[in-house]
């Protein structure tokens, strides 16, 4: 109905002539036929049609299962020496991987290593999420004064070279998987608050902000209600591929002998060790080596991924 | 400008203080004293080395003279060279990494503009796929993984270069491809997304449009134009180089700074430790430092306030 006949009819009395009963066929009209496609399902669209992504994605669960049962499906442990077995050759009716310089089953102990670097990896990134959200969104959020100083803090930390700060923290407390976290976590927080600091000062001053705001939002409730989830999907990507960051400065770590501590290995270490006559008995390398690469390979691809379905400006 | 070299010459100081101040303290806080482990020590004897070494100052007067010996280029005694100073080891091991260190940089950012460049003129062709596919490969494989599998098949089982040592000019071959494999990755990623985005910049349409040929249009304007970004990346490639020489001298049985680094620390001789941790910390804030001018005076675009990369 056009508005015209609309203002026409209000000044004179309606009369029951005036309505008229619809039928079935016009019942639905108002419903959305289309499912309505929400950001992240778009999201997830993009990525699921990127063949190469979810392969990755399908490779770093392989990896985290085999991690979580690889060790319970072997008659062997990690840690117990077999010095009549020593640097044994994989076979398939025994030791799957071979055995090391110890006599320790090789299988094993490359999965309960992909467990630790997994562990280290995954808690760091997350460590340094929870602190990068907190203060960059703090100087996003806050801006001026506030920012100017929270960022020349964090530049000045940044600009120390980080590896230096981790050996130095490791040299000095023992290294075991708490301190060795902590250490990597001390500035490795700085690129995600920077991330976060600039995804919040663009949401801030759009409208919807502004709307929340003036209905009275206080300061928690449009950081961590409006602000923090719409930038979702940069920290995501940061998150997937500070991983295997964590993961190479780990390994890094092991060849300075401040990594993980023998019996416990991670996949660093594991290379590290072989190191010594590897010339002679590469399997001790081979399959850690892999391994590592593997899984650094699969989580930068899936963050590069991630990146292009979360964001397809970004795709060149 | 200069009031930008003079605010980032500032900040770099104050960082280098606090990773001076931060290798001092945490030092400081490792239990027991270093002369503690091997046999018991007369009182006497030992209340004399602590003489001779400060020890037995208060901490705030040994703090102030370790700055002012840092300031003078003076890091301290090693505890295990004995009599040695820490500047003159790190010094005598310096010349091998810095050789290693410099061919590589060059290796890495010839082959990174190349490939890069080329994966750019030939955007979606086999040559970019491959690229990109290399690119991928040398940021995700460990550059000790890669030193270990050269000199497993072109070493040891070819015989085409020596498994250690580092002498003649074939000795560089392995660990310098191991060492920029992943400097190379970064390059080429950014030379080639800049290439792109320059190859379809306006300017580049009217040189063409104007008739300029090819060589000129690439050379004059593409080439310039899209190897920008290489030179913040000058910083990290520091970075990356100083903490892959340290696994790749090990690997390859080399001379330098980074195995010294290791045993090093392998041997808690803490005033090497520190020195050679306040040296790399130089290095690499210089690196930065030059890094962040060179964009500056290559780029009269950037604004002079400070600028961010992350």
């Amino acid at each position: 109905m056009s508005l015209d006949s609309n203002t026409v009819k209000q000044t004179a009395a309606l009369t029951p002539d005036d309505f008229r009963k619809l039928d079935a066929s016009e019942k639905n009209a108002e419903v959305i036929q289309r499912e309505s496609v929400s950001a992240w399902k778009d999201a997830w669209q993009r990525l699921v049609e990127n063949k190469v992504a979810m392969g990755a994605l399908i490779v770093l669960g392989l990896i985290v299962i085999a991690a979580i049962v690889g060790p319970m499906i072997s008659k062997y442990n990690y840690y117990t020496n077999d010095l009549l077995a020593t640097n044994q050759a994989p076979s398939l009716k025994d030791h799957w991987f071979g055995t090391d310089d110890l006599g320790r089953d090789m299988f094993v102990r490359t999965w309960m290593g992909a467990r630790i670097s997994l562990i280290v990896g995954l808690v760091a990134a997350l460590i340094d999420l929870l602190i990068g959200v907190i203060y960059g969104g703090i100087m996003g959020y806050f801006g001026g004064r506030v920012d100017e100083i929270m960022n020349k803090f964090s530049e000045i930390i940044y600009a120390i070279p980080y590896l230096l700060v981790t050996i130095l923290l490791l040299v000095v407390f023992e290294p075991s998987l708490g301190t060795i976290i902590l250490a990597l976590t001390i500035t490795g927080w700085i690129n995600m608050s920077w991330i976060v600091r600039g995804e919040i000062m663009q949401l801030k001053n759009r409208e919807f902000v502004l709307a929340s705001r003036s209905m009275g939002a206080g300061s928690g409730r449009l950081l961590f209600r409006h602000l923090l989830p719409n930038a979702v999907g940069p920290i995501i990507v940061t998150l997937t591929l500070s991983v295997p960051n964590a993961i190479f400065s780990e390994a890094f770590l092991s060849f300075l002998g401040l990594g993980v501590q023998a019996p416990v290995a991670s996949l660093g270490s594991m290379v590290n060790d072989a190191l010594t006559g590897w010339m002679y008995y590469p399997w001790r390398m081979l399959f850690p080596a892999i391994l590592i690469s593997v899984t650094m390979l699969a989580f930068n691809i899936f963050g590069d991924g991630l990146r292009d379905a979360l964001d397809p400006k970004l795709k060149k | 400008m200069f009031r930008y070299v003079v605010n980032k010459l500032f900040y770099m100081l104050v960082s280098l203080f606090i990773l001076v101040s931060a290798t001092f303290f945490l030092m400081k806080a490792i239990p027991g004293d270093p002369f503690q482990s091997e046999k018991k020590v007369p009182p006497e004897i030992r209340a004399r080395l602590f003489e001779q070494y400060g020890f037995d100052k208060p901490l705030y007067e040994q703090y102030g003279k370790y700055l002012v010996n840092v300031l003078h280029g003076d890091l301290g005694i090693s505890m295990k060279h004995v009599n040695q100073d820490v500047t003159d080891l790190i010094m005598k091991t310096f010349s091998a990494s810095l050789k290693l260190g410099v061919v590589a940089i060059i290796v890495s950012i010839i082959v990174g503009v190349l490939l890069g460049m080329l994966a750019a003129l030939y955007h979606r062709k086999l040559i970019d796929n491959v690229a990109m596919v290399l690119a991928v490969l040398g940021i995700a494989v460990p550059s000790f993984v890669l030193a270990a599998l050269l000199q497993f098949f072109f070493a040891f089982k070819l015989h085409i270069f020596r498994v250690m040592g580092f002498e003649t000019p074939l000795d560089y071959v392995l660990p310098v491809v191991a060492l920029s494999a992943q400097p190379i990755a970064f390059i080429a990623r950014l030379t080639r997304s800049s290439m792109l985005e320059v190859l379809h910049a306006d300017y580049i349409k009217t040189a063409k449009a104007k008739g300029l040929n090819w060589f000129t249009i690439m050379f004059r304007h593409v080439i310039r134009n899209g190897i920008m970004p290489v030179i913040t990346y000058m910083g990290p490639m520091a970075a990356n180089i100083v903490t892959g020489s340290v696994v790749i001298e090990q690997v390859f049985g080399i001379g330098g700074i980074g195995k010294q680094f290791v045993e090093s620390i392998t041997n808690r001789d803490y005033p090497l430790i520190m020195g050679i941790t306040i040296f790399y910390g130089v290095l690499l804030m210089l690196a930065r430092f030059i890094s962040d001018l060179l964009y500056v005076v290559v780029d009269p675009r950037v604004k002079l306030s400070s600028r961010k990369e992350g």
